[in-house]
């Protein structure tokens, strides 16, 4: 399968609008991101498939974060072309992008500390009793039914959902923000680096999230430092260096030390020559 | 893995660290206070301070000195409401005091009487134009008009030139004061019609600031604009991050705290019968005192409109306190500056207590 999506990404023919196929849930052309005279982000061709766990790997500043930012539309994009579910897409903001399916874990968390656990899960998307506009009423016992089902689906146990997040400890906000792109019908979920502050037995129930997202058929990209992790939890493992995609690896055909090799720059794989 | 009853894999929470509500120290403190006053009543004064001492007066409590208690704080009180807000979100607002002023002005001189006694009053701003003895709805809509078009004006120089609120607010707290002196060129206004007069006469200042508070209170906890508001003040980026349109939120609260600014001009001029240019001043400060003193945080995100409330009952029973002590005001002031800063201490002292659990 990873050959003939070699091929496919790095054909020199674009697809038109509606060309990708059908199991492709996403799938990125020419990706490309300047803050000013920074390229951040250069030429990026990247395919995820439904049910795949794809990592994203790199050093810091190598553009993996950048490249979510863009998928999401947490940023506008400088150039290049998005598809995803099969249509071509251009959201213009992140709300567009979650509706649309993608849901995100940033390495922020983005949680509002002083808010509780289903205000967080359904901020910016709150259900609504009758609409106002920006007054409309909340319908809390909903939104707090939904959060209930979300943590079930996750097994995270949070014993008061009422408690604000600045009286949980770093795992239980990690776990609400996984929570979070559970209680909804993600389509793709994309989580930044979940683990990087949290302790051993937290990091595990982290990975049991992720291990049941994949039991359940959900893809997911996951940016992660942690090779181990990477190797248990992921299918591919796609290689970011200064801005550019240089590897696109099967965790079959790799292994820990040609994953560094590709990430320090020592390998370059010969598609992707241009970021050597 | 471990399953314990309160989470997988060891993750625990301690139900007991939960702190009390921010309101419920503040109720604590009104309470300490109002007991303070009582027993130095009772020692200095020999009388009481809240309850009725008089036989010829029916009722358990000094009914004169709790009306002019919530009275007194009712009108910065209903400023005190937006600023809330806008503190909530991370901002402050400087100009409501100057805001107040220039709306008073503005309003006052489209509600002027055309005769005083009989005789014409030539003295009205819009007398020439004949703009006199106008039906109440009119100054009113367009004193709440200046209130919003102030707000407007610093919400849009905050979410969109991304200059601080301080800043933004700052300017206009200047140049709406140049407005209001420049309107009747120092002049007061006085001499409202029946109507208007109203509007501001004996308990209806607290009735309105009732009314608002309770109606506040309800959007903040209940609807969407209140949650976007805390989530705003409690964590920018995650907000951004969710899909919030930050920056036409930020334009709406301010424009809301300009929109409590006019009302609160109306109620100000209507009770005192007249505007001077140099009305409001330092209101500002009161009423971000009345939040503060309320629990409101600073840094954003934590407080609620009943702390507001709580805040300038506190301040309401401090003025009167010493005015029933006989003592100068200038004592009061001294010691309004150090409650606020006590507030703010203690709010930071709770916030670090919090933070430290973890």
């Amino acid at each position: 399968m990873a050959s003939d999506l070699q091929t496919d990404i790095s054909g020199g023919d674009a697809p038109r609008p509606g060309d990708a196929p059908g199991d492709v849930i996403l799938r990125t052309e020419g990706l490309t991101k300047h803050y000013g005279g920074v390229h951040a982000l250069v030429d990026c061709n990247f395919e995820i498939r439904r049910g795949e766990h794809v990592a994203i790997m790199g050093d810091n500043g190598a553009g993996k974060s950048t490249f979510v930012r863009q998928i999401t539309a947490v940023e506008q994009r400088t150039s290049g072309r998005i598809w995803f579910n099969g249509d071509y897409v251009e959201f213009d903001g992140p709300l567009a992008a979650r509706e649309a399916g993608i849901e995100t874990v940033f390495q922020t968390l983005a949680l509002a500390d002083h808010l509780d656990v289903p205000d967080n899960l359904f901020l910016g998307r709150e259900i609504r009793k009758f609409n106002l506009g920006p007054f409309s009423i909340l319908d809390y016992k909903a939104m707090h039914a939904a959060t209930r089902r979300g943590l079930e689906k996750t097994g995270v146990k949070i014993p008061n959902i009422r408690n604000t997040i600045q009286n949980m400890s770093g795992g239980q906000r990690q776990c609400v923000a996984i929570a979070r792109t559970a209680t909804f019908h993600s389509k793709l979920t994309i989580m930044d680096e979940p683990t990087a502050a949290l302790g051993v037995q937290e990091t595990a129930q982290v990975e049991n999230i992720i291990r049941a997202l994949k039991q359940q058929g959900e893809p997911l990209i996951l940016i992660s430092h942690n090779m181990r992790q990477v190797m248990d939890l992921c299918d591919r493992i796609v290689v970011w260096r200064r801005g550019r995609i240089c590897a696109n690896l099967r965790k079959e055909d790799t292994d820990g030390e040609d994953v560094v090799a590709y990430i320090t720059g020592a390998k370059t794989q010969p598609e992707y020559a241009s970021a050597a | 893995m471990s399953h314990t009853p309160d989470g997988v894999g060891g993750l625990s929470f301690d139900g007991s660290g939960r702190s009390l509500p921010a309101e419920a120290g503040v109720a604590i403190a009104l309470v300490l206070i109002v007991l303070a006053f009582e027993l130095l009543g009772r020692l200095l004064m020999h009388d009481s301070f809240l309850l009725n001492t008089r036989d010829n007066v029916p009722g358990l409590f000094n009914q004169a000195r709790l009306q002019i208690i919530i009275l007194q704080v009712s009108i910065i009180g209903i400023i005190a409401l937006g600023v809330t807000q806008v503190i909530l979100t991370g901002g402050i607002d400087l100009s409501s005091g100057s805001v107040v002023g220039m709306t008073a002005m503005i309003a006052m001189s489209f509600a002027q009487v055309g005769e005083i006694n009989g005789l014409p009053n030539t003295r009205a701003v819009f007398h020439d134009r004949g703009w006199v003895d106008l039906p109440v709805i009119i100054p009113v809509v367009i004193g709440l008009l200046c209130g919003i078009a102030c707000g407007l004006i610093n919400g849009l120089l905050i979410a969109y030139t991304r200059i601080p609120p301080f800043i933004a607010t700052l300017g206009l707290m200047v140049s709406a004061r140049g407005v209001a002196k420049w309107w009747t060129q120092g002049q007061p206004v006085s001499f409202p019609t029946p109507g208007y007069a109203a509007i501001g006469a004996g308990m209806m200042p607290v009735i309105i600031f009732t009314c608002l508070a309770i109606l506040f209170h309800l959007i903040m906890k209940y609807t969407v604009y209140g949650k976007h508001t805390y989530a705003i003040g409690s964590n920018e980026a995650a907000a951004r991050m969710s899909g919030i349109d930050v920056a036409g939120h930020k334009v709406l609260v301010y424009t809301i705290a300009g929109l409590l600014g006019g009302i609160a001009a109306i109620v100000l001029s209507a009770k005192n019968l007249t505007a001077q240019a140099g009305m409001g001043v330092m209101y500002e400060l009161d009423a971000i005192a009345m939040a503060v003193i309320g629990g409101i945080s600073l840094s954003g995100g934590r407080g609620t409109i009943l702390g507001t409330v709580l805040g300038a009952l506190i301040f309401g029973v401090i003025i009167s306190g010493f005015t029933f002590l006989r003592l100068d005001a200038y004592y009061q002031e001294m010691v309004k500056g150090a409650i606020i800063v006590g507030a703010v201490v203690l709010d930071q002292w709770r916030q670090r207590r919090s933070a430290s659990r973890f």
